[in-house]
């Protein structure tokens, strides 16, 4: 394995689902305790604070305050949903360079709860003028266009993306904390009713509420957390539009192409050596076009490498195997979830679900209406 | 006609408001960049494919073809009460995308690479929007 530069040492949720009697920064109080309990540390420990939200002006100045911690290194960058992948990054470079030594990354959301999706009184100004007066739903209209793109290019089929949506229900029944887990069938999902053409109700992801915390820390300090180090062995961010009609090639996820190429790289391994990925599923199309950009499989061939339910239990692609954004939670930005489930997984902590013998693990993030892309690959000793 | 945002919602600028004017006056305005002479839009004062500053304003021909679409089942606020409606991506002869609705189009003729023409409705007293049709 490359060089040990720093681990993921604690990761866990807060309560998940319907919580309207939790704020955001209760949820972020909670599941940042757990984590650093998970790690054997305290709020006391923390030095750096990274998280992304748009629930205060400058998140990072109102969370610390209300926890007490006074870090000496913060970072808010917001990309949306793989913010927290790109945080991984961001920590690890930090700690490369002796800046802090103890990195704690929150998310918290409260979406379901507040119903807080819709324009209401909101003024859309700058680069967001020219697009809203059509009525997108917006984000699934954005990945509704990329589909219907992706179709016309490849010939990818609505049963072809239904398979992520069962093969990801089967890894959520075997998830006490999935919010979803009935099993389903590829004629449910395409009987489901329409969202946005070419997408189903049971393409998209689910709306809860949510929090999650990961800490990481220098590979001296790994030496004495509660339990084994998870490595972060690669990494890498990109993004590249912001409006759909922006986005270079609808049927290519660009940004997941560049921050998966990084991060392979940089950990100096290829998607087959990959035991267990966590793949950012806001809908089933993001899977898709996220494993060919990826490598996994070629351009255009993501409805084929999904097929048969490779990537359900027992298949030869175990993805999203706490059930996904699809069918696990979805609190508006999934991705901090990606990182704890990839760790759990390394460590073997995942009962009826676990990947037998997961020694490197894929988290990937995207963000926005296929905006950016950020990847963050882990290995264990 | 399409549910709409009010222009009150729309925060016009400097770098939009020879768009929006262009609308009112019947022109679908887009910009040429007078370095490498490729078109851009939504408009700004760089050009983001060889980053010289002020693109040139250019009256678009108005017709393209459909890049990607979808039909909207389920919508939010104004739009609730139009639904289904067709939202597609065109891809104009100048080489620019722009998001906006098709109108009046049986759901079996809607396909990528369809060819549209822009259609301009005045939805207010100062605001009118860009949308497309079939071109026959």
């Amino acid at each position: 394995m490359t060089q040990r530069r720093a681990a993921i040492v604690g990761v866990a949720e807060s309560d998940l689902g319907r919580t309207p009697d939790k704020t955001v920064l209760q949820l972020q109080q909670q599941a940042a305790r757990a984590a650093l309990a998970d790690a054997g540390l305290g709020f006391g420990d923390v030095d750096a604070l990274f998280c992304a939200g748009g629930w205060a002006w400058a998140p990072n100045l109102m969370l610390a305050e209300y926890l007490g911690i006074r870090p000496k290194y913060t970072d808010s960058t917001n990309i949306g949903g793989s913010s927290f992948e790109a945080h991984i990054g961001h920590a690890v470079a930090g700690i490369e360079a002796g800046l802090f030594e103890v990195a704690l990354i929150t998310y918290g959301s409260t979406q379901r709860s507040d119903r807080s999706r819709g324009h209401g009184s909101y003024t859309f100004k700058l680069t967001e003028q020219y697009e809203p007066s059509f009525g997108l739903p917006t984000p699934v209209g954005a990945y509704s266009l990329a589909a219907t793109r992706h179709m016309y290019e490849y010939g990818t089929t609505s049963e072809q993306l239904a398979e992520v949506a069962v093969a990801t229900r089967a890894w959520a029944a075997m998830n006490e904390k999935a919010m979803m887990r009935e099993p389903i069938t590829i004629a449910d999902v395409l009987n489901s009713r329409w969202v946005a053409e070419p997408l189903h109700l049971l393409d998209c992801c689910l709306v809860t509420d949510g929090g999650g915390a990961v800490v990481v820390t220098t590979a001296e300090r790994a030496k004495n957390t509660r339990k084994a180090p998870v490595w972060v062995l690669g990494h890498g961010e990109a993004h590249t539009h912001n409006t759909i009609a922006n986005m270079p090639d609808l049927a290519t996820h660009q940004a997941a192409v560049a921050s998966g190429q990084a991060a392979f790289a940089m950990a100096g391994l290829t998607p087959a050596e990959i035991d267990v990925a966590e793949i950012y599923d806001s809908f089933t199309i993001t899977v898709l076009m996220t494993l060919e950009a990826l490598g996994f499989c070629g351009r255009g061939e993501g409805g084929a490498f999904v097929s048969g339910q490779r990537t359900a239990p027992g298949g030869p692609f175990p993805m999203n195997t706490n059930g996904g954004g699809l069918s696990y939670c979805h609190p508006g930005m999934y991705g901090i979830f990606l990182l704890i489930e990839a760790t759990r997984q390394l460590r073997g902590e995942c009962g009826p679900r676990q990947v037998a013998g997961a020694r490197i693990a894929l988290a990937h993030g995207t963000g926005g209406v296929l905006s950016s892309g950020a990847t963050v690959i882990l290995g264990k000793d | 006609m399409p549910g709409h945002l009010p222009s009150t919602m729309l925060t016009q600028d400097s770098d939009s408001r020879p768009y929006w004017e262009g609308l009112r006056q019947g022109e679908l305005r887009i910009q040429r960049c007078d370095s490498c002479a490729k078109a851009v839009f939504y408009p700004r004062a760089i050009c983001p494919h060889c980053f010289a500053e002020k693109p040139s304003w250019i009256v678009a021909s108005g017709k393209g073809t459909i890049y990607a679409y979808t039909v909207a089942h389920q919508a939010f606020g104004r739009f609730a009460e139009d639904v289904p409606f067709v939202v597609i991506l065109v891809e104009l002869e100048e080489g620019v995308r722009m998001l906006s609705r098709l109108l009046d189009a049986p759901r079996e003729r809607v396909r990528v690479g369809a060819e549209v023409r822009v259609t301009f409705e005045k939805v207010e007293e100062d605001l009118t929007l860009p949308y497309f049709r079939l071109l026959e």
